[in-house]
């Protein structure tokens, strides 16, 4: 009788001590070896030849073409996607049309589709090797090989991150929100900023996070696209490779960590504006 | 030639051209000392690239401030720009090349800059593109604009002669040597101490020797490597498709270009021993240290000529022709032939290069391609679709 009122009582909602340290344990372990320990590892050998090497790296003409092209390329295909992001989750959660279930997929499509694939494609499609590659390039209009091709491959592969983190939220609110607001003589663009842009608006700001960070991140597409020529069509991740092919590591890693710290930056932003607005977040997530 | 640069903030300096810098600064001879400073005339003048940056500066300001309209205009503004900027007389040169040759056309550019503006030209903004010598030509075929084409070996300029006709068939005969301005041979880098003994092709073939090479579909290097291998075998008088077909089952990876097997075999430590170019073993040593590996020659190897081109039809203006023509011409100066010894390539003239630059190469007997039939033959029979490459590798 004793010995039973000794032991400690284990409430059944939970898992023994033990096996919550070790999960909790396994967990760190993980994240520190496969997520930490990269990240660090970036960071140290930027930093190998110290401060001055970093800034040497920095100041390399390439390097600063990158990181421009880097940015230029995510501030169009940011917004471009977004709008579209946009306009898709609504035509599909709103209406009721034929061949929805296709565009859901077609919209995917870009998943699935191996960036290698998705570059090669546009060089098929505006190489100088197809009529209307060689139309544009005699037009003085390369696609391929220049600004536009960069940016084509980004849009292309950051095309479904918006609309996929808007859609199911859009689906579960239903249309009874909009609906009341048009009875009551909304017009179409006021329901939309009034209504619908209130609630998913989390859900979007996700999407175009996600959507940034691989746009600036994106390297198979547009190394397929890019041509190579340094300070004119390399970006951020191509650059860091064609650095680490000549044996200057210092620059390639300290492009690798701004890289890094803009994702970083990327994830703040993120983190900081949830907690900015919690409550606003916990409301738009009861509906 | 009088050139302005812009010192520190306000003040201005003239003086005679001296050289650029890497940078974008020039050196000038002010008379009293030599500065250095950015030209106030540009020295590169890449005006569309420029434009084109301040035009992406301008957009990402213009974005954040009205959206993505604006954004939408950036792209139909950016097409354009890129139109009318090229429509100018601005000379430019780009130079579609190979892996290993990064370091000495860094120099070279430099080099050349100084040497055409010495001679009263406005200067030329050289630009750069490396890879895989095959990928290279492929994304010339597929509208890269090159200016020039510095590639591993002539039939890959000859794919890009037969397949959009931008430069004519005879175009190996334009320039001295075959067009090759400086060549290289293929030798083996095993790790220090040569711990597998490696000393000749044969050692390769051993059991449980991993042997790092390229693909020799997409890389010059890589096919060098396989005729290299190829006439050793037939100079000892054993099967070489038997032998190089035993040499590939004993290759771990096959990188699409010279450069990333260098990369797996110094720095991701995988094999035991790299078929690279001389230069690209002697390069690997300068920058990795030369206690990490060695070099080892093997008793036959190939003459690797290296061949340049100007690619005709990508000419964009007479400026832009003479230039081209100048920079492949000057290759085979004196000087830039000491440059390219000293960047450990087998050049033609060792007037300029230095003794101790010269003595780095040893003697071996070097087969050529015409032994093999030149690379017209070579190209179908040997590394073709259902070649003998091919053949080997399904095995």
């Amino acid at each position: 009788m004793s010995d039973i009122a000794l032991t400690r009582p284990v409430p059944v909602t939970t898992e023994p001590p033990l096996a919550r340290y070790l999960l909790i344990g396994l967990a760190a372990v993980f994240v520190a070896l496969f997520l930490f320990a990269p990240l660090v590892t970036v960071f140290v050998e930027a930093l190998r030849q110290g401060w001055v090497g970093v800034i040497d790296a920095l100041r390399l003409p390439d390097a600063q073409a990158a990181i421009r092209m880097t940015l230029t390329i995510a501030a169009i295909a940011v917004p471009l996607n977004a709008t579209f992001g946009i306009a898709a989750a609504w035509a599909i959660t709103k209406f009721d049309f034929r061949g929805k279930a296709f565009l859901i997929t077609l919209i995917d499509l870009p998943f699935s589709v191996s960036p290698v694939v998705a570059g090669l494609m546009l060089v098929l499609l505006f190489g100088a090797n197809s009529t209307l590659g060689g139309w544009l390039i005699a037009n003085d209009m390369p696609i391929v090989f220049a600004f536009p091709g960069i940016l084509l491959a980004t849009l292309f592969v950051t095309f479904p991150f918006v609309a996929r983190e808007i859609i199911p939220v859009m689906i579960e609110q239903g249309r009874t929100e909009e609906e009341a607001a048009l009875t009551l003589g909304a017009s179409g663009w006021r329901t939309f900023f009034t209504v619908t842009l209130p609630n998913i608006r989390w859900a979007l700001l996700y999407g175009v996070l996600l959507c940034n960070a691989r746009a600036m991140g994106e390297f198979g597409a547009v190394a397929v696209v890019s041509g190579k020529i340094r300070g004119e069509t390399a970006t951020m991740p191509t650059m860091v490779e064609m650095f680490y092919n000549e044996y200057l590591s210092v620059a390639a890693f300290t492009l690798a960590a701004v890289l890094a710290m803009l994702a970083l930056l990327t994830l703040l932003l993120k983190s900081l504006l949830e907690w900015r607005h919690a409550e606003l977040l916990a409301a738009t997530r009861r509906h | 030639m009088y050139h302005t640069i812009r010192i520190g903030g306000h003040s201005l300096a003239q003086g005679t051209f001296l050289r650029s810098l890497d940078d974008g600064r020039i050196e000038i001879d002010a008379g009293h000392a030599r500065l250095s400073g950015h030209p106030v005339t540009p020295l590169h003048p890449s005006d569309a690239g420029r434009l084109r940056g301040a035009l992406r500066k301008t957009l990402t300001g213009a974005y954040l401030r009205s959206g993505i309209l604006t954004a939408v205009a950036a792209i139909g503004l950016t097409l354009t720009g890129t139109a009318t900027l090229k429509a100018q007389d601005n000379v430019a040169i780009l130079n579609v090349s190979y892996d290993p040759t990064r370091e000495f056309y860094r120099e070279y550019n430099t080099l050349f800059n100084a040497w055409w503006a010495a001679q009263g030209n406005a200067p030329v903004a050289v630009q750069q593109s490396h890879g895989g010598a095959g990928a290279q030509a492929r994304a010339v075929i597929d509208g890269l604009p090159a200016t020039v084409v510095t590639l591993a070996l002539s039939a890959d300029i000859d794919t890009i002669s037969e397949r959009t006709g931008l430069l004519p068939a005879d175009w190996q005969t334009r320039l001295p040597h075959n067009s090759s301005p400086y060549t290289s041979t293929i030798v083996f880098l095993v790790r220090e101490g040569n711990p597998r003994g490696i000393q000749d092709w044969d050692d390769l073939v051993a059991d449980g020797v991993q042997v790092i090479t390229p693909n020799p579909k997409t890389s010059g290097g890589a096919r060098w490597n396989f005729l290299a291998a190829w006439a050793y075998a037939g100079r000892n008088g054993l099967d070489p498709a038997q032998f190089v077909g035993t040499l590939y089952r004993n290759v771990p990876v096959l990188d699409t270009g010279a450069r990333g097997s260098t990369t797996t075999f110094t720095q991701r430590g995988v094999g035991d021993v790299l078929l690279a170019w001389e230069n690209e073993a002697f390069l690997a040593l300068a920058s990795l240290g030369e206690d990490k590996f060695d070099i080892v020659v093997p008793s036959v190897s190939i003459l690797a000529e290296s061949p340049v081109a100007l690619v005709d039809g990508n000419i964009t203006s007479d400026a832009q022709r003479a230039a081209a023509e100048a920079y492949l011409q000057h290759l085979y100066s004196p000087e830039a032939q000491a440059l390219a010894t000293r960047h450990y390539y087998r050049a033609w003239d060792t007037s300029q290069a230095a003794a101790e630059d010269i003595a780095r190469f040893p003697e071996l007997e070097l087969v050529t391609i015409a032994d093999f039939g030149g690379w017209p033959v070579v190209q179908t029979e040997y590394f073709g679709e259902g070649g003998i490459f091919d053949q080997i590798y399904e095995e």
